[in-house]
Formats: C-alpha cells, structure tokens, sequence
C-alpha cells in the first residue's frame, strides 16, 4: 500500500434544505472540495458515493450528471451510521492500492425531520417494539451506556456533561446544525427520550454533504503544499459476543479497529491533538473514551469530569460540536468528520482550531455494525 | 346455501424463536433455538453457527422463561400508538442466551441501579390481532416476588 494524501475538503452545514434536493447539496460540496484541491472532475479517476436512504438510487451517478459525467468508476454505499466513512475508505483503498491517483469521496443524506430512527415501518403488526424491548436507537444507546453504569457507577450527570461539552463546542463551528449552549440543569431536565438520554443527549436527524478530494502522495505534491496524509483507514464490523443481537455490542468492534488503527499509523493515543468520534448519543461518547484507549477502562466518568475532552484540554473530543450539535445526517457524517480534521491540521478551523494540531482520529459507527476509523496527519 | 366458514384463526409467535404449543393456553409458550457444540447458542434457528461457523453442530434446545436483567433503558419518545414509558430491558436468561424484553412491576418513572440483576419471569399474552384476524402472542417479563 503507498501513502494518501486528502488533498482538498468541503461540507455545507449540517441542517435542513428544504428547497433543495439531496443530488444538489452533494454536488455543491463535491465541487467545493474539487475546488479546494485545486483540481477539476476530470482530474478524477474514480468516485465513491455514500448515501444511506436513496441508496438504491444511483446517487452518485446522478451526482456525476450534475458536476461532470466523465464516464469514470462510481461506487454507491450504505454501511449504515459509517456509509460516509466506509465511501472515505473505498476511495483511500482505491489510491493506495496504486489502481488509481485521484479519487473523490462524497457523503450527503437528506433526512428532512424524520423522527426516531427504525420508527417507520415499526407499526406493522408483528413489530416487537415496546412490546419486546426496543430496537429504537435512543433506547439501545440508552441500554450501552447503563452497561457502563452497571460496570462502573457512572451517573447520568456524567453523560449529561458530553451534551453539555459538545454544543459548548458546536456554538463555535459555522458548520453546525445547533449552535447553542445547554447548560447541565438544561440537559437533565430536558424530556427523556430514553433514559439515561434525554433530548439534548441525542442527536438531531438533517441535511447535509461533505466530499474530499484523495490523491496518492506523488501525485498530491502537484496539487498542494499542505497535504494531509491518511495514516491509518480501517473498517471493522462486530465479532461475534454471547449478546449480540439481542443486545448490539458497540464496543468490541471499536476497540479492534483502534488496536489495527494505531498499530497501522505507528501512532497511539498520545499522539492524538484531536478526536472526532460517533457521539450519536452522549452515552456513546464516554463509551468510546475507552474504546479509544484515551483513558482506561472505568475511567471515562473521570475524564469527563476532568474536563480533559474539551478544546484545550488533554484531548480534545469533537470540536466540530460532534453529532449532537453539529448533525447526523447520515451518508455526510462520516465524510464531514474527516473535512474537520483536515481543517485543524491546515490550521484552517478558525475560533474552534486546536492549537498545534498534529494528528486526529476519525471514529464513526453504523449499527448492526460497523466501524470505521481513520487516523490523519500532517 | 350456508357460506363456508372462514378459515381457522392461527394463535401467531410475535418472533420466531417463540414456540406456541397445539395446546396454548394450557400449554406455555416458550422460547427456543439451537445450541451449537462449541458452546454458542442462538435464539431460533440458524444457517450456521455465528461463533465457530460450524452448520453441522446444531441441536435444538427449548429455553426456560427465568433470568434476570442485564441492562435496561426506559423508552419515553417511541412510535404511535405505543403506551410509554415502558422498561426495555436486555435479559440473560439462565439457560445462557439473552432476550430483549419489556419487563413489568418496576416503576418506569423512577429508573435505579438496583434494577441490575433482578430476577424475571417470562410469561405471553396476546398483544394484537393480525390483518387475518389471528391472534399475535408475545413474550414479556415481569420481576419474580
């Protein structure tokens, strides 16, 4: 495998386009980030496209149609959660490999107000929702993050302050759907959605797209003079463990794709300046501190506590404001994730730029699942 | 001339892995599905086993209804026309697999650690009727005195 470089990056704001249609909002950020490169659609070899709920649709043909049709390669995906992350990958794959020099990776979704993930449908007769449990994700992230209560005495309060933390974050970030402050007391006393997460512990459903130009080392030196390289892209889904399915284990395909990830990039978890992690809920958040290895086990109570995750502390965790504050429209995240790390890197993150940012870790899960992380650097 | 009587109702499982005898009401409902001989089981049946990836190790096995509760969340915001708040638990049966279950007799509006291996019991009932008219049985928990 040779080295990749992200050469050129873009994202609309995360949020609700109304008056658009999802092929526009992704054309707008593929272009945005052609432009970034420095390059033009006939510069690229081959595209991969992640969408999640028109991915039978040939979206990323139909992309193509509106910004160029050169007739190259287009791969559509849906992992789930991590459909833009798993589009990032392909495209890294597709460079590294040394099948192609430039490949374009774009995520979009537009999920107008859809309302509680897996609710649709779940009417039918023989659904077993609320009758045999919940496969609502705010009840099964709900149910992860009583798995650590159980294990090691966290409280609510410690889930609340993720909230708390990432729109603190998101306040600063133009990119983000939200862009306000919740107070703790505005946290807990928000209407439950599934306890322990209340409102303001989930994330929002919306709009949006991001796209990132990838190009191999060699060819990335004509094109930029600060390329960010991909230290580390992996994918992950989960091994099996006695619970599963009855009870989705987000934690053991995480941890292995963070043993591979760190051992890929010759980095650890020290070395990070940044993370951005799959915070789809706050309970997920501290999970994932573990998972990470940026603390220990049965310490991400502490570390919260601590205040370590915020920017400027020991490791910053989603700057951007995280799925909570930022947004969760699906086939973008994953892509946007990787658009944001790249910014600090370049020094390019405005009033949210971590100082002296080195490295950063991209972390997404899709649940059912898979897990991606990508690892980048200067 | 009389019209010919409608079809018999069927009594439904709600998931596969749950087995309505000939004889229910008289006879319980229970859960079932297939142990593998490298230790795994499964609720219901399976192409091959998801552990080791055997296909030949299988025998079937019928689970009984006590365990208790692993993790729980209390589901507040669901689908329409569901009644909520409801406890939406994971148990660990004793027989060594894990359900998700609706657990009844906790009070959903006070969720407390002390919840974390309580003992349940399985028991069914019919939860709708079916666009045919047949009767959908489910399984529930509700905590052992």
């Amino acid at each position: 495998m040779r080295d990749v470089a992200v050469v050129g990056v873009n994202m609309l704001k995360f949020g609700r386009y109304p008056d658009k249609d999802v092929i526009t909002l992704a054309s707008e950020a593929a272009l945005a980030a052609l432009k970034d490169a420095g390059c033009s659609i006939k510069d690229i070899e081959i595209v991969v496209s992640g969408n999640l709920y028109q991915s039978n649709a040939m979206i990323g043909q139909r992309i193509m149609k509106e910004i160029g049709a050169t007739g190259v390669p287009v791969i559509n995906v849906a992992n789930a959660c991590a459909t833009g992350s798993t589009a990032f990958r392909e495209a890294y794959m597709s460079v590294a490999s040394g099948a192609y020099d430039v490949a374009l990776a774009i995520g979009c979704e537009q999920m107008g107000k859809m309302g509680l993930l897996g609710a649709e449908g779940a009417n039918r007769e023989y659904s077993t929702e609320g009758v045999m449990g919940t496969g609502l994700m705010p009840g099964v992230f709900g149910q992860a993050g009583v798995e650590h209560m159980r294990k090691y005495g966290t409280t609510q309060e410690q889930f609340a302050k993720i909230a708390v933390k990432n729109h603190e974050h998101g306040v600063l970030n133009p990119h983000a759907q939200y862009r306000k402050e919740t107070p703790i007391e505005e946290v807990l006393n928000a209407r439950v959605i599934a306890w322990p997460n209340t409102l303001y512990m989930c994330c929002p459903t919306g709009d949006g797209a991001a796209a990132a130009v990838l190009m191999s080392a060699e060819k990335a030196r004509q094109f930029t003079s600060k390329p960010v390289f991909v230290a580390a892209s992996v994918l992950t889904s989960d091994p099996y463990t006695s619970r599963n399915p009855a009870m989705f284990d987000i934690n053991t395909l995480t941890k292995n794709a963070a043993r591979e990830a760190y051992e890929k990039a010759g980095l650890g978890p020290e070395d990070l300046s940044m993370v951005e992690l799959h915070d789809c809920f706050a309970t997920a958040e501290l999970l994932h501190y573990e998972n990470l290895m940026l603390c220990g086990e049965g310490e991400a109570g502490k570390l919260i506590d601590d205040g370590e995750t915020y920017n400027g502390g020991k490791i910053p965790v989603n700057v951007s404001g995280g799925l909570l504050s930022k947004g969760h429209p699906l086939g973008a995240t994953g892509v946007a994730n990787i658009v944001e790390i790249v910014w600090h890197l370049r020094g390019e993150a405005g009033d949210r730029q971590v100082k002296g940012a080195k490295a950063g870790l991209a972390h997404v899960i899709g649940l059912g699942s898979a897990c991606t992380i990508n690892i980048l650097k200067k | 001339m009389a019209q010919e009587t409608a079809t018999e109702k069927k009594v439904n499982p709600i998931v596969p892995f749950l087995r309505i005898p000939e004889k229910y009401p008289e006879e319980p409902a229970y859960f079932w599905g297939v142990k593998c001989a490298c230790g795994a089981k499964f609720l219901g049946a399976r192409t091959a086993c998801g552990s080791c990836g055997a296909t030949d190790k299988f025998e079937e096995v019928r689970y009984g209804g006590d365990g208790e509760i692993y993790v729980f969340s209390v589901v507040h915001q669901t689908v329409p026309g569901l009644e909520a708040p409801y406890v939406a638990a994971i148990i660990d049966l004793d027989d060594g697999v894990s359900v998700r279950a609706n657990v009844y007799g906790l009070d959903p509006l006070k969720p407390n650690p002390e919840w974390f291996g309580k003992r349940v019991k399985m028991f069914t009932e019919k939860i709708r009727v079916d666009r045919e008219g047949n009767d959908i049985i489910a399984a529930k928990f509700r905590i052992q005195s």
